[in-house]
């Protein structure tokens, strides 16, 4: 098993993985699936989470080395919370962004890790920001990332409607995972799904079995 | 004191990579030759571990390999790291060994400094920190496994740096084997009979399905009360006993003729050297 690790472009550990985060009226849906895998073809943890909370009302989703996202989110959640030690109030999300902007990019050579920030904070309300393998940062109303996003870009890019109910958009994400999970193979497991609003966070696990069925399965 | 209390500050040292270049260019050479560079011994190997009801059993193999021959075939790949937290390791015999080392030295250090027993998740957080900085480079993919104040825990840390704390765990060559033994059987709070067998049963998984594991089952056993070493717990891979004879008697092949030639030996030069026995 050991040997398989050489040979993914993904040094050790690889959560690739379907994550997503999408706004919708008065907060934001944050998701992930809940495999790492190992070269591609073992499955080192079925129930790995990838829903990094960097804040009371920040999370995180990590895609790609496993290693690396862990490294990168636990300097962020002390930077982030020194930082609203230091402002005195919550930290704005696209602070945290930034962070992880900044960790990403001045390491780039080493670190093979993407994040998707989301939260909610007083002065934009419920956003949600990519920060990609580079470093770049980019803010959007929704955004998908990980090996399993590219097999729902059409389902998101049509279902996705502005101003959502919490309902709609539950069942929004849900579809959506749960599309990804049934066609990438190194995503799977459970889905977690993370809600953040102005009152507070909620987390909604939905095992394998209960996922929604599409008509060939 | 330890190398972690300054997480803002970049760190200097970690590995050189100036000879890295050198070293491709004479492997390059050797390989034309049609040899190839000598490679560090791996332990190839089966480790596992389960959280039961009292604690937690660690389990592993006992053969190092060099490449296709066994190195050793009773080697100790379950670590001592505090008198209630033990590690198993796999990848590079001498990475695994050497990071545990270190990691036994720090925790007794901290564990002076806070002047409160280790806990588990200390060990885990040093260790991924460790492999991190060091990138992959030292090959070591350990399980720890203890119990402290706060209860019985497992983790998994792999050679990247990345950790996963499982009820149930198997790491190694022969992963893949053991971790079915346990989808299998794992239930939630065995009780210590049913987790050893268990145990027991993927490890030999392990010994008997992949060719980098073999010899015998290590069992280490972590409760609250203290720990139970079991070296050498089970042999499932004994050397077989011959059904017969198979040697010769003398007088079975019939001597026909026998000449001695005696050598002539001359002594040539004789020379007396006085060592100093004070």
């Amino acid at each position: 098993m050991e040997r398989h690790y050489m040979d993914s472009k993904i040094k050790g550990v690889s959560t690739g993985t379907t994550i997503l985060a999408v706004t919708f009226n008065g907060g934001v849906i944050i998701g992930s699936d809940s495999r790492a895998s190992m070269g591609g073809n073992y499955v080192c943890s079925k129930t790995i989470n990838k829903l990094i909370q960097v804040h009371d009302r920040i999370f995180c989703c990590i895609a790609g080395s496993l290693a690396d996202a862990q490294a990168v989110t636990k300097t962020a959640k002390f930077q982030i919370s020194l930082h609203s030690i230091q402002m005195e109030s919550p930290p704005l999300v696209k602070a945290a962004a930034s962070v992880m902007k900044e960790l990403c990019y001045n390491n780039k050579e080493e670190l093979q890790a993407g994040f998707i920030t989301a939260g909610w904070d007083k002065k934009k309300g419920p956003q949600v920001y990519t920060v990609a393998l580079g470093g770049m940062l980019l803010s959007l109303p929704f955004t998908i990332g990980g090996s399993g996003s590219t097999y729902i870009y059409g389902y998101t890019d049509a279902k996705y409607k502005p101003d959502m109910s919490r309902e709609e958009c539950l069942q929004f994400a849900t579809n959506a995972l749960a599309l990804a999970m049934g066609r990438d193979n190194v995503s799977g497991g459970v889905a977690h799904l993370v809600v953040i609003t102005e009152g507070g966070v909620e987390h909604v696990v939905i095992p394998g079995d209960k996922l929604p069925k599409f008509h060939d399965e | 004191m330890l190398n972690t209390s300054r997480p803002c500050q970049p760190q200097s040292g970690g590995f050189s990579f100036e000879n890295s270049r050198r070293n491709a260019v004479l492997e390059g050479n050797l390989s034309e030759l049609g040899y190839s560079s000598p490679k560090a011994r791996k332990t190839g190997t089966t480790i596992a571990g389960i959280v039961f009801k009292d604690g937690v059993i660690l389990g592993a193999d006992t053969r190092a390999t060099d490449d296709m021959v066994v190195a050793d075939k009773n080697c100790m790949k379950i670590h001592y790291i505090a008198p209630n937290i033990y590690c198993c390791g796999a990848g590079v015999a001498a990475d695994a060994e050497v990071t545990t080392q270190m990691m036994s030295s720090n925790v007794e250090l901290h564990s002076l400094s806070t002047g409160r027993p280790p806990l588990v998740v200390t060990v885990t957080r040093q260790l991924k920190q460790m492999l991190f900085r060091y990138q992959g480079h030292i090959g070591s993919s350990l399980i720890v496994g203890g119990v402290d104040v706060t209860g019985a825990h497992l983790y998994s840390v792999y050679p990247h740096g990345s950790y996963d704390k499982l009820p149930f765990l198997t790491m190694g060559s022969g992963a893949g084997p053991a971790i079915s033994i346990f989808e299998d059987r794992f239930r939630p709070n065995m009780e210590l009979e049913d987790a050893k067998q268990l145990v027991r049963d993927a490890i030999v998984a392990g010994i008997f399905c992949d060719l980098g594991s073999g010899s015998n089952v290590d069992l280490c056993i972590i409760t609250q009360a203290g720990v139970q070493y079991l070296r050498a717990y089970d042999q499932p891979a004994q050397k077989g006993k011959k059904e017969g004879q198979y040697k010769y008697k003398p007088g079975t092949t019939a001597v026909l003729t026998k000449t001695v030639t005696p050598l002539p030996l001359d002594i040539v030069d004789e020379s007396v050297q006085l060592m100093d026995t004070q």
